[in-house]
């Protein structure tokens, strides 16, 4: 029993130690890859733009729901202007970047997963490899690079729709007076949210992108494997990130 | 290359989507922005002596109407006193020089703003120019403060004269 325990312990380290190292093996390879930078921009059109009606979507919904709790909540205190800091201050420090690298792990994770995991699987990395070309330089770091770019880009997309939309519930339907949900925003956001927020979008997009390609890249390659690759990816992902975002929000406290 | 066109021109879009979403956050969610786009302004200072809790960003305002934004909050170590720099629209540049400046609150607990009183002096402020009447912010414990001893005091006025008077006590009992 606790030998079992003692094995799952070192194999949860060992595989948290190849993900490192894969990290690293990923960096060394970015400068070469960024000479080619069509491939790149090829992935950031995958990870990102495909995912925009997900995310702007979601955002709107977000929103519509923050105004709506968020009012119900601060009418009891007869200070429904601060509306419009609630939800923004919500949505750009920690909503936007959480429940976009959440989506994105949904919608772009697993197609990288799936599709790394069906070239290994079809032998094409294998191929790739036979022919003198660097698979980690010319398939999986492009891929990653991708997300890294696509992820802020994207929580920024979602928190200004989300704002949008608690502006659309807050000021259209429910009533709160438009010139003081803005200045009140305004006098209360700063610099600093922002920039938390946008730390966090980066550190989530390097979180999820590379659990994406290190799962598609090492899985087993049959049908079964690519699958539950897929899924780790979703699974590992969320947690890491949640992990993560509370770590960084104790960092800028 | 026909296809590779659309994709760019996609990839295009979304990054260009992508910063202006986040150029919307930087300059329109912050009070940032105001100091890019803000119209034409001219800038006072004033001293306090107590600023409370006013924030950098405040509103200023005349008659109810706000005609600028508290642009920085510093202190002068020499007077010990709090300097307050003013950012006012370059509109309204007839305020009389011998104004007078005083922080107010916003409803009950609201934030602090500064409201200006024209005086009567036919000279106007001007850029850099300092505001010389001022009057600090109303601080709610030393109100408070103020008040628990008077309380005290008049307690205190009531209870001395009483032994004076021993008819009255004996009355009483």
């Amino acid at each position: 029993m606790i030998k079992e325990l003692w094995e799952s312990f070192t194999d949860a380290l060992e595989s948290l130690g190849a993900v490192v190292h894969f990290l690293f093996r990923l960096i060394a390879n970015t400068p070469r890859a960024l000479l080619r930078f069509s491939l790149i921009s090829q992935q950031i059109f995958n990870s990102g733009a495909l995912s925009l009606v997900i995310i702007m979507l979601s955002g709107l919904f977000v929103g519509m729901a923050l105004g709506l709790q968020g009012f119900q909540l601060l009418q009891r205190f007869g200070s429904e202007e601060a509306l419009g800091t609630a939800a923004a201050i919500g949505l750009v420090k920690e909503l936007g970047p959480v429940v976009t690298a959440l989506l994105f792990a949904g919608r772009a994770g697993t197609a990288l997963t799936s599709e790394l995991g069906l070239m290994r699987a079809t032998d094409q990395i294998s191929a790739m490899e036979m022919m003198a070309v660097d698979p980690i330089q010319r398939v999986v770091v492009p891929r990653f690079l991708g997300g890294v770019i696509a992820m802020p880009l994207l929580a920024a997309i979602f928190s200004v729709i989300g704002i949008y939309g608690a502006q659309l519930v807050g000021v259209q339907i429910l009533g709160v007076d438009s010139g003081s949900f803005w200045s009140q925003m305004r006098a209360a956001v700063g610099l600093k949210d922002i920039t938390e927020g946008i730390v966090k979008s980066l550190v989530f997009g390097v979180t999820c992108s590379l659990i994406a390609v290190y799962q598609g890249y090492y899985a087993t390659p049959t049908a079964e494997g690519v699958g539950r690759a897929t899924t780790r990816t979703v699974v590992t992902s969320a947690v890491v990130v949640l992990f993560l975002d509370y770590m960084i929000i104790a960092a800028f406290l | 290359m026909r296809k590779s066109r659309t994709l760019n021109l996609g990839t295009g879009s979304f990054v260009l989507l992508g910063f202006a979403a986040l150029f919307f956050l930087t300059t329109q969610t912050t009070s940032r922005g105001l100091s890019f786009f803000g119209p034409p302004h001219y800038e006072l200072t004033a001293k306090f002596d107590n600023v409370g809790d006013l924030k950098v960003g405040a509103p200023v305002s005349m008659s109810g109407v706000e005609i600028g934004r508290v642009d920085k909050i510093d202190f002068d170590s020499n007077e010990y006193k709090a300097v307050v720099s003013l950012r006012l629209n370059e509109r309204y540049n007839k305020i009389p020089t011998d104004s007078d400046a005083s922080i107010y609150t916003q409803g009950l607990l609201g934030g602090k703003f500064i409201g200006l009183t024209a005086g009567g002096a036919d000279t106007y402020l001007k850029d850099k120019d300092q505001i010389d009447f001022t009057q600090s912010a109303f601080v709610l414990e030393n109100l408070i403060g103020q008040v628990l001893a008077n309380f005290t005091k008049s307690k205190a006025d009531e209870q001395t004269p009483a032994p004076v008077d021993p008819k009255a006590t004996e009355k009483t009992k």
